[in-house]
């Protein structure tokens, strides 16, 4: 299989830089070779398992990831959103493309910027956007933001900030599941900045020791905040990184759901069938800056531009029409049926309450045993 | 020639009750829990094969297996972060920091996930985190610490520090059975300590979490204390009371939640609160116990609140300064003694 993953003129890190081919590296694989339509545009791999139904409920995903966010956007400029608001724009078929290849028995823990993944695990739009809004009905009930919330059911365990720190939960996660003669995998999102922490090495060096199905999806999206990848570390690719733990490492284009969802359905085999840990760099692009008020002042103008014609949706959109999976109106009904999913999960969580604010002192323990932490009297309770 | 030997080495299982230390109570306490709960298993540092850096887990290797007594890379990140993870999947983890001292790779696991794990999503994870703690015995500034104080600032992690051989059993076995995160610790000089030594019942059993005891009676004057400081505590009322001095010795058991309701009661029968403990003064847990009776009891003291502890230094590694960092028998009489005559 060829190995080349930057194409010519990739972004002015990676040109100017000239890196080598990334198969040459060390990373012992990479998932295609970018497939181009008649007119030269890329479209996604052809090489895939999936059959239509899938891919348009892949497209689907894909669409609502991408909107929800949207939609976000602009219940942050009416000051609806309390917080800030994490883009995962030009990068979401990585998140989708890769959790679409695990089964529902299987764990995540996403990144802030994996809505995608989430989404695609079963978590509505409803809870996001009252997460976001910080209502009552949101699913931590206003103690935390955005994704920060889990649901052990629908097998999505959520990210804390400290980058890092779920993969040794997620280590955890599979040694528990092991202990129970459980065969799932576990999944989680790290970054280029996030793999520079302590907790990445030692969480993801257990779990290969172990041999545990973990599997990392080391998402380069080239800046951690306004921190360039060349600042956060000195290989080439993030999967030459598997080979300092013993695992394999393996390359795809971000940017194309189906190479997405292919490496990731190989490593979630390799790594149940007793493999153990894999790695898998997906070279994706952060078009947005770390949140909504991040300027992006310190990227070109050029870099951007460079990156929206390699839009994920677009390119797969094209890939869906130019092979004859679906046609321009079925791809509309899908969108029109996202808008009106969006709307109604919007008009539900606007409706929700604020959370009562004397909730705030519960649920710290198990308050059958330690009871909620009010604020004390002054001078006791006499 | 060859001059090593090997033994051959296979430990029982341990004696349900009958006399033990108190590193034997806790090692029968996690025995008889991983017995009771298959849910129940222990993950740390040479815990395995070895039996742990003290022999805690000795013999667990051979009864459990290596899928219940799981060696760690020297990753203490690592080590909370999965038992965090097992414990999501309904497994109860006991954890075991080689030293307590090396808690502080952990912190973060700690302080960020375990502790708000359930606040944050209703998760709540029934881990326990043990390790020796504690000075007193040679080991320098990176073997002794106390690290209570450390996390008495985190809502979210319950901590536990016994005295006796059947607190230690009773707290790990609740620890283990708790469903929420605790940090249980050991100080290190008690394990093997003959004094210690005392009849466990046969009988399953625990010391609930959150409730002190009170370790002597007295009227005159209490001494709120907790870990090894409790046989100092004792020693010094002893001697007071060669002098006509009514001591009476809390001894905490639970730092986090903390039994207030046994202090007040203590501080409204003497009227006088000597604070003992070993970890350096400065915002040790001391603090938080004084600023509670003042709160909560200004009006029936009748002195100010003292406070025993160490010096604001690491702990040093020389027997003198060691000496002279911890606190002494001689530094609680002579607190003591200003309080009573005040």
């Amino acid at each position: 299989m060829k190995t080349e993953t930057k194409r010519k003129g990739a972004s002015k890190q990676g040109a100017a830089k000239g890196r080598k081919d990334a198969g040459a590296n060390g990373a012992n694989g990479v998932t295609s070779s970018p497939s181009t339509a008649a007119d030269g545009e890329l479209i996604c791999t052809t090489e895939t398992t999936l059959g239509a139904e899938q891919l348009l409920e892949l497209y689907r995903y894909l669409l609502l990831t991408r909107l929800v966010e949207e939609r976000l956007v602009n219940l942050y400029r009416q000051t609806k959103v309390v917080g800030g608001v994490f883009r995962s724009l030009g990068q979401e078929a990585t998140a989708v493309g890769t959790c679409y290849a695990l089964e529902s028995r299987d764990f995540i823990a996403p990144l802030i910027r994996d809505l995608g993944a989430v989404l695609v695990k079963g978590i509505r739009p409803r809870e996001i956007f009252a997460q976001y809004m910080a209502k009552a009905w949101g699913p931590s009930e206003g103690r935390d933001l955005n994704i920060h919330f889990g649901n052990m059911e629908k097998g999505f365990i959520g990210p804390i900030s400290h980058l890092g720190d779920m993969i040794p939960v997620m280590t955890g996660i599979a040694l528990g599941a092991r202990m129970q003669q459980k065969e799932i995998v576990a999944l989680a999102y790290i970054g280029d900045g996030g793999m520079s922490t302590g907790a990445f090495h030692e969480g993801l060096n257990f779990a290969a020791v172990q041999r545990l199905p973990v599997i990392i999806i080391a998402e380069h999206n080239w800046y951690a905040y306004s921190t360039p990848t060349r600042l956060q570390t000195a290989v080439e690719n993030l999967a030459d990184k598997a080979a300092g733990y013993g695992i394999p490492g393996h390359i795809v284009d971000g940017n194309d759901i189906i190479a997405c969802y292919e490496v990731t359905k190989r490593a979630a085999d390799y790594a149940r069938s007793g493999g153990g840990a894999v790695l898998i760099e997906a070279k994706t692009y952060r078009r947005k800056g770390h949140a909504e008020h991040d300027d992006q002042r310190y990227i070109s103008a050029e870099e951007l531009e460079m990156w929206e014609k390699r839009d994920p949706v677009d390119r797969f959109t094209r890939h869906l029409l130019t092979q004859e999976i679906a046609t321009q109106a079925q791809l509309d009904a899908i969108v029109a049926d996202v808008q009106r999913e969006i709307d109604e999960d919007v008009a539900w969580a606007e409706e929700s309450p604020m959370p009562d604010a004397e909730k705030v002192a519960y649920g710290v323990f198990d308050n059958s045993i330690v009871p909620p932490a009010f604020r004390p009297k002054i001078f006791g309770d006499k | 020639m060859s001059t090593a030997t090997k033994k051959e080495h296979k430990s029982n299982r341990p004696a349900r009750g009958g006399v033990a230390t108190f590193i034997e109570a806790i090692r029968q306490g996690i025995w008889e829990e991983m017995e009771r709960d298959p849910t129940v298993f222990v993950i740390g540092e040479d815990v395995g094969a070895y039996g742990g850096a003290f022999k805690v887990t000795d013999g667990l290797l051979d009864e459990f297996g290596e899928g219940r007594v799981i060696d760690t890379p020297i990753s203490e990140a690592a080590i909370v972060g999965a038992a965090c993870g097992a414990a999501l999947m309904g497994m109860r983890p006991v954890a075991e920091f080689q030293f307590i001292d090396f808690i502080s790779p952990g912190f973060d696991m700690l302080t960020n996930y375990a502790a708000k794990c359930r606040y944050r999503w209703g998760a709540g994870l029934p881990t326990v985190f043990r390790g020796p703690c504690g000075a007193g015995v040679h080991s320098g500034p990176f073997h002794s610490v106390n690290a209570e104080a450390f996390f008495l600032n985190t809502a979210g992690l319950k901590i536990v520090e016994p005295s006796t051989a059947y607190d230690a059993k009773g707290l790990i076995k609740a620890a283990i059975r708790d469903p929420d995160p605790v940090l249980y610790f050991e100080h290190k000089k008690l394990y093997r300590l003959p004094r210690l030594r005392e009849e466990l019942p046969e009988d399953d059993y625990i010391v609930e979490i959150g409730k002190a005891r009170t370790a002597r009676a007295g009227r005159d004057l209490s001494i709120i204390t907790f870990g090894a400081q409790v046989l100092n505590a004792l020693d010094a009322a002893a001697e007071l009371e060669r002098e006509g001095l009514d001591v009476e010795v809390i001894d905490l058991r639970t730092l986090a939640p903390m039994d207030k309701e046994a202090i007040l009661a203590s501080v409204k029968k003497t009227n006088k609160v000597l604070i003992l403990h070993e970890a350096a003064r400065t915002g040790g847990i001391g603090g938080e116990i004084a600023a509670t009776i003042a709160e909560e009891a200004f009006e029936w003291l009748d002195a100010p609140v003292v406070r025993v502890a160490s010096i604001d230094t690491p702990v040093p590694y020389s027997p003198p300064l060691e000496e002279y960092h911890l606190p002494q028998i001689k530094d609680v009489l002579e607190a003591a003694r200003k309080l009573a005559a005040y």
